[in-house]
């Protein structure tokens, strides 16, 4: 038997009838919301990691342009 | 960094959310007069308590920021507005399912304690295009939180003049003259207020990280590519953290924000 199962044989049956539905219903919204919301933030999170990547091969681009730069005017030992 | 202790919080707020759907479906009692659409309540209540403590918290912070002129004031106060009118969207929609559950209307614009939520959530909506409308960054935070101040001022007032009613028909669950909430519901209340106040109190931080973040990424594009680089501020309701240009950081922490905002030119360098 799966650990959930267990648990489930367990717990004391929920008398739903009629107001189950409603108290399914206000739980779903309030978890519902804060799932949105959690989306939203992440939607936000990968944006901000595009720009930190643009930033990282922009930043990798001039050290390297500064590294060639610097051989190709260093004097001949 | 930003969002220190966020693990921490974010870890207490699943932890202390996951015991709340345990303790209420699984050990508190049923309600002996409204039987399972009682669990509602354990959404509901929290969920309206902290909406109106934190509109309350808001202008604290607005008048903090009017004080201090740290702009820091003004973001948290910002986002603690914005996390609360979501806290009042639920705290609405959850009320109107159970009043459908236990009066059979999804609406009763004769309860005080309904009507009374509904237009403090009203006032509130209005905090967003208010900062929205002004564009000078200085100016909007200083309105906004003008307008904070006055309207959390409201929530107490409104929250006495509706306790003071005499004839209403909305469930009181403190302090009534029915000896108020057995032992174990109490006790399962509790839990599911300090949740609620977690949850807030995460979203609360996670929005002020990005918000810290974003601005903290332009201020680093700005040093690397040049200003041009940067995108041109637009209108938005949200508070400029930096300077007027958009490339400064001001609300890192430490003591530097209220020179940057007081010297956002010297901020933006």
């Amino acid at each position: 038997m799966s650990p959930l199962a267990a648990l489930l044989a367990v717990a004391p049956a929920l008398p739903l009838d009629k107001a189950g539905k409603y108290v399914a219903a206000a739980f779903v919204v309030f978890v519902g919301v804060v799932v949105i919301y959690v989306a939203i933030m992440g939607v936000k999170l990968q944006r901000m990691s595009r720009e930190l990547s643009e930033l990282n091969a922009a930043l990798d681009m001039r050290a390297e342009a500064e590294r060639s730069t610097d051989g190709v005017e260093a004097p001949p030992r | 960094m930003y969002g220190k202790g966020l693990r921490a919080l974010s870890l207490a707020t699943f932890a202390a959310l996951t015991a709340t759907f345990a303790l209420v479906f699984f050990y508190a009692p049923l309600d002996a007069d409204q039987g399972f659409i009682q669990k509602i309540f354990y959404v509901h209540v929290p969920v309206a308590i902290v909406t109106l403590c934190a509109y309350v918290v808001g202008a604290i912070f607005a008048a903090l920021h009017l004080r201090t002129r740290d702009r820091r004031w003004d973001l948290r106060s910002y986002v603690v507005i914005h996390i609360a009118l979501i806290f009042n969207i639920i705290g609405l929609l959850t009320g109107a399912i159970w009043a459908k559950a236990s009066w059979g209307h999804w609406w009763v614009w004769d309860s005080p304690t309904l009507t009374s939520f509904l237009i403090v959530f009203l006032l509130f909506a209005t905090y967003q295009p208010l900062r929205f409308s002004i564009e000078d960054p200085e100016r909007q935070a200083r309105y906004a939180s003008v307008f904070a101040v006055m309207a959390g001022a409201f929530v107490p007032l409104n929250f006495i003049a509706v306790r003071a009613a005499t004839a209403t028909v909305h469930p009181r669950t403190f302090g009534s003259a029915d000896g108020g909430l057995p032992a174990q519901m109490a006790w399962v209340f509790v839990v599911a207020l300090v949740a609620t106040v977690l949850l807030f109190a995460l979203l609360c931080a996670y929005e002020i990280a990005a918000k810290q973040t974003k601005w903290q990424l332009r201020a680093l594009r700005r040093r690397l590519l040049g200003g041009e680089a940067v995108a041109p501020l637009g209108r938005s309701a949200a508070p400029a953290l930096g300077g007027p240009d958009g490339g400064g950081v001001s609300a890192g922490g430490g003591g530097s924000a209220p020179r940057a905002a007081r010297n956002p030119a010297g901020a933006a360098s």
